[in-house]
């Protein structure tokens, strides 16, 4: 009985094999028709841009020219990029920004643990703190740029009835604009963040826990013995998605700030956007674009080699 | 007693986390002269919510025009994309062709890429293929998702490989046993990801700005954004106007819920 079951079973295998070494060619075709419109989009969106800005990036040409006024100038762009003085400024605030991200994740763990375990109404939490991260980056941005008023906006005025005799001048204050940035930057992106901690977190085995408190361990251990190494898989993914989404920031710091006061908030894409668009220096945009391709490149390759060290799988 | 203790504490945190929210739809409400008042006024003393809206939405500017453009482009991407990433999804999952593991890494690797970076090179080939300034050329550059793919993907992987062989069997091509195998069974997954594309194609700013000139094409968020500039001054209608281009999102935010949350934590990215 058995004997024949595994008969059967062995010679609808080989029919299947049979089957599908006829249907390899159709498979085939079938394939390439379905992925076809995305990987021709990506060529042209993406991979060709790429080469072109690769070209450009050793040109002066501007596109107003047209296809005439094309000079090969050789590696000028980038010299004069790593001693142009706002580029660095920009550079140097993205790295700052970073630091946006850490924290915003510290905040979202926190509460993700908070909610999942020690509250009720879970899911109407959950909504509250997504909300920000699906609204409009411009509607926020416009309503950030009332509340930071310095003389007039809520904020202040808050502080200075509080007593605060000279409180920042956020957006307009060259020492105060990045870091009010970050601030809206973690506020929008906590409730995402949250989201990806909670599903991380039900993945932790309960025993662990039981187990951790039969013995006697203070919340506290717990959280940084237990949860904290077991979410390392999630961490590491939302600093990489993080690092990329960082550059989002585009949209809001256009609004907000358009990069000032004296370049105090830009960041490459805004100085690239600038380069490219106000200042129509084709060529030299696209060695920027080169160099933030770089840097992203190799932030997230030290990122997977340093992940080795602290990642929990 | 200690989780209620908890939850009223997370709830006022809830409230202190929105109150931007709050004091935005507040002074849309307000006249002009209350707006900056202080302490501030949660709910309105004078109310001039009317007025303002009114102002916004059929005053001298084109918020109606902004609303149809930015729906008109939002439905159109939305469908193409949907369309271009269960096709690619479906194939990567169940199709076996040559080099398609190749081929999904490179796709894949796109992802690792600032999508700022491109904006110059982008903006040329636009330009050459007369696209600037088109809603066409908004619905292409939003088309093409890796983060739609993949999610996509990661469902068809769950569709048995026995319902496809069995179709196959039947006499089925592959397209057809896309479209009637294949798509039912992830129906739930294309409602997230449309709903998520939707959302992130009204909240585009970034290529409007760039690839639009002309005023009559351009979408709400342009069009906050040159109504908040022309009235920077009157802040109770650029908070009107800032309401009104959330409204949407709210409103699909509220029906699809558990949608956005599931599809965000599946794909685990953005873009």
């Amino acid at each position: 009985m058995n004997n024949l079951k595994s008969k059967k079973k062995a010679h609808a295998k080989r029919i299947r094999k049979k089957r599908s070494s006829f249907n390899g060619w159709k498979d085939t075709v079938a394939g390439y028709l379905f992925i076809a419109p995305m990987f021709i989009g990506t060529s042209i969106l993406v991979i060709f841009p790429i080469i072109a800005s690769f070209f450009l990036s050793f040109t002066d040409w501007n596109f107003v020219t047209g296809i005439n006024g094309f000079n090969f100038i050789g590696l000028a762009n980038f010299k004069e990029l790593f001693n142009d003085a706002n580029f660095l400024k920009s550079l140097t605030n993205n790295i700052i920004l970073l630091l946006a991200i850490p924290i915003g994740l510290f905040i979202s763990l926190i509460l993700a643990v908070v909610i999942n375990k020690h509250v009720y109404f879970k899911d109407f939490f959950k909504v509250i703190y997504f909300m920000p991260f699906i609204s409009s980056v411009v509607a926020i941005a416009i309503v950030f740029q009332v509340l930071f008023h310095p003389t007039l906006g809520p904020i202040n005025q808050l502080l200075m009835s509080l007593g605060v005799e000279n409180p920042p001048g956020w957006i307009a204050d060259v020492d105060f604009a990045l870091p009010s940035v970050m601030l809206i930057l973690i506020w929008t992106n906590i409730g995402f963040q949250l989201i990806i901690y909670l599903a991380g977190l039900q993945n932790i085995p309960k025993e662990l826990y039981e187990a951790a408190e039969m013995d006697g361990a203070t919340a506290w251990y717990q959280f940084r013995e237990i949860t904290v190494p077991l979410v390392s898989p999630t961490t590491f993914l939302l600093l990489v998605t993080g690092l990329i989404s960082s550059f989002k920031v585009f949209d809001l710091i256009i609004v907000l700030t358009n990069g000032g006061p004296a370049y105090s908030t830009s960041i490459p894409v805004v100085y690239l956007y600038e380069q490219a668009f106000v200042e129509l220096r084709t060529g030299y945009a696209s060695t920027i674009a080169l160099v933030v391709l770089a840097v992203v490149l190799l932030i997230t390759w030290l990122q997977i080699v340093v992940q080795k060290k602290w990642v929990n799988y | 007693m200690r989780k209620l203790t908890i939850t009223v504490v997370m709830a006022i945190g809830g409230i202190i986390f929105l109150l931007p929210f709050f004091w935005m739809i507040s002074a849309s409400f307000k006249p002009e002269e209350d707006v900056l008042a202080f302490p501030i006024q949660w709910i309105p003393e004078t109310w001039n919510a009317i007025d303002n809206y009114s102002q916004v939405w059929f005053g001298e500017g084109t918020f109606l025009l902004y609303y149809w453009n930015s729906f008109k482009v939002t439905m159109f991407t939305t469908l193409t994309s949907v369309t271009v990433s269960s096709l690619a999804a479906y194939a990567f999952a169940k199709v076996n062709f040559k080099g398609r593991d190749l081929l999904f890494i490179i796709v894949l690797a796109t992802y690792m890429i600032p999508p700022q970076s491109l904006l110059v090179t982008q903006f040329l080939l636009f330009k050459w293929f007369g696209l600037i300034d088109t809603h066409l050329g908004l619905v292409l550059l939003n088309s093409f998702s890796v983060f739609g793919t993949f999610m996509l993907r990661q469902f068809f992987l769950g569709v048995s490989n026995e319902i496809i062989e069995s179709a196959k069997i039947d006499g089925a091509g592959h397209f057809r046993t896309f479209f009637h195998i294949g798509l039912p069974l992830v129906r739930p997954a294309i409602a997230t990801y449309a709903i998520l594309r939707f959302i992130w194609t009204w909240n585009d700013y970034q290529y409007p700005f760039i690839f639009l000139r002309s005023e009559n094409l351009y979408t709400l968020q342009l069009g906050i954004y040159q109504f908040a500039d022309a009235h920077g001054s009157i802040y109770s209608l650029m908070m009107a106007a800032s309401v009104s281009a959330i409204i949407p999102l709210l409103i699909i935010f509220v029906i699809g819920q558990k949608q956005v949350i599931d599809g965000i934590q599946l794909g685990g990215v953005k873009g």
